[in-house]
């Protein structure tokens, strides 16, 4: 039986009542071993901060694994590996968490280490999907199939971190100049 | 162990959601890519989700009626229905999470400055788990109509809006319920940014006499359906080769 899906519509301005959560922007606890700090702005078509967005990150643990039944090299427990962060005054989100391992790609080659990202803000009217990839993988990243298929060098520095104090840099541009590559799933 | 891949899940044919840019809904001009979006194949990473279950829910989550010392002004209501995928299969243990504005159409957030009074009996957030057939309940009151800055005169329908994980990254869906017959339908711009009009109709909730509970709430039902696998033919094929 095949059903037609449910449409999405927009997280309006008003989901801070019922989508953050305290633990939200810690994919592991604060004071976890070699945890970094994944911070960026979400910016909209003229540069103002997107204060009413919320980030969600979900990734693989530093192995490459997921705590998923249908991952078919096994699940292995317990790393959530969702991040959830309301964005700030200033448009600013903050995660908490280790970097992944590689995962592969459809075709059996390994990706490059990367976190998928969704955007919920007032004014979408469907989340926009992005990655993080790592500014420290280079070769990794070089052979990457989805960043190697973005053929504008430009587009494709949208998708990849900078290196930050505690961790990352990764700013969310919605609209206009160097706007963030977005993905069709 | 298995070690075949997992099925990816399937791409709408005819679109489903609603384009990043419609301009009737003004906040989407600024906030909308300009470049079109790029192919994702689905790796492991989106074939594969967050599984978060009862551990993200307290005790009287699922009943917004019942979160403070008294019980909240309005029209008390049972929303309930199942979760599914495009090939109707039910999701059984994955979190619901709702939130509303109250009887009066105001949201217990300090952006909003709709002049309707705040209710201290209702905050307006709920969430739940799906049991092992996919079923959702939620017990909360009729959320008012309310007035926004979009056009002159603009007013949303009454909604209460959805947040859910499914069982995969490509399966995220966050939307918004309505209620049957609302007159405000024609002029609120995110309900018809739905390019379908069946689409639209799969966002109402039906009223359901045989849930509701004889002197004490009416009932809404309605389901919700996240992506399938929805294989074509040939890859049916393939994967039982």
């Amino acid at each position: 039986m095949r059903l037609a899906r449910t449409p999405s519509q927009t997280v309006g301005p008003y989901f801070a009542i019922g989508l953050p959560w305290p633990d939200g922007p810690c994919v592991v606890p604060a004071g976890t071993p070699g945890a970094a700090w994944i911070r960026g702005r979400v910016l909209d078509g003229v540069g103002d901060p997107v204060t009413d967005s919320l980030v969600e990150t979900w990734q693989a643990d530093p192995d490459g694994r997921f705590d998923h039944p249908d991952d078919p090299r096994g699940a292995v427990r317990g790393f959530r590996g969702l991040g959830r962060c309301l964005a700030d005054d200033s448009g600013t989100y903050s995660i908490l968490t280790l970097k992944p391992g590689r995962v592969p790609s459809p075709e059996g080659s390994l990706q490059a280490p990367h976190i998928d990202v969704s955007v919920f803000a007032r004014g979408l009217l469907n989340r926009l999907v992005t990655r993080i990839y790592f500014p420290e993988e280079e070769a990794a990243n070089a052979a990457d199939p989805i960043l190697s298929s973005i053929s504008s060098a430009e587009r494709r520095a949208t998708l990849v971190a900078r290196m930050a104090e505690d961790g990352y840099r990764f700013d969310i541009r919605l609209q206009g100049d160097r706007e963030t590559v977005f993905f069709d799933l | 162990m298995r070690t075949e891949p997992t099925a990816a899940y399937a791409r709408d044919e005819d679109p489903v959601d609603p384009p990043y840019l419609y301009p009737d809904y003004v906040a989407t001009r600024l906030r909308s890519p300009a470049a079109p979006l790029v192919p994702l194949p689905q790796s492991l990473t989106e074939l594969c989700g967050p599984l978060l279950g009862e551990g993200r829910v307290g005790e009287l989550d699922h009943d917004l009626t019942r979160q403070h010392e008294d019980a909240p002004l309005g029209q008390r209501i049972i929303v309930h229905g199942r979760v599914l995928d495009g090939d109707g299969r039910p999701i059984p243990s994955t979190l619901v999470e709702i939130w509303q504005a109250n009887a009066a159409g105001r949201y217990a957030h300090e952006v909003d400055r709709h002049p309707a009074p705040l209710d201290p009996n209702f905050s307006g957030a709920g969430r739940c788990v799906t049991d092992g057939e996919g079923r959702y309940r939620f017990i909360t009151i009729q959320p008012g109509a309310y007035p926004w800055q979009n056009h002159f005169n603009a007013w949303r329908a009454a909604h209460i809006h959805f947040s859910l994980f499914g069982r995969a990254f490509t399966q995220r869906l966050v939307t918004q319920m309505y209620f049957p017959g609302d007159p405000l339908f024609f002029q609120d711009p995110i309900f018809n940014s739905v390019p379908d009009p069946r689409g639209r109709e799969r966002l109402i909730s039906a009223f359901d006499l045989d849930e509701t509970i004889p002197e004490w709430a009416l009932a809404f039902a309605w389901d919700i359906v996240l992506r399938g696998r929805g294989a074509t033919p040939l890859e049916d094929e393939d994967a039982d080769a």
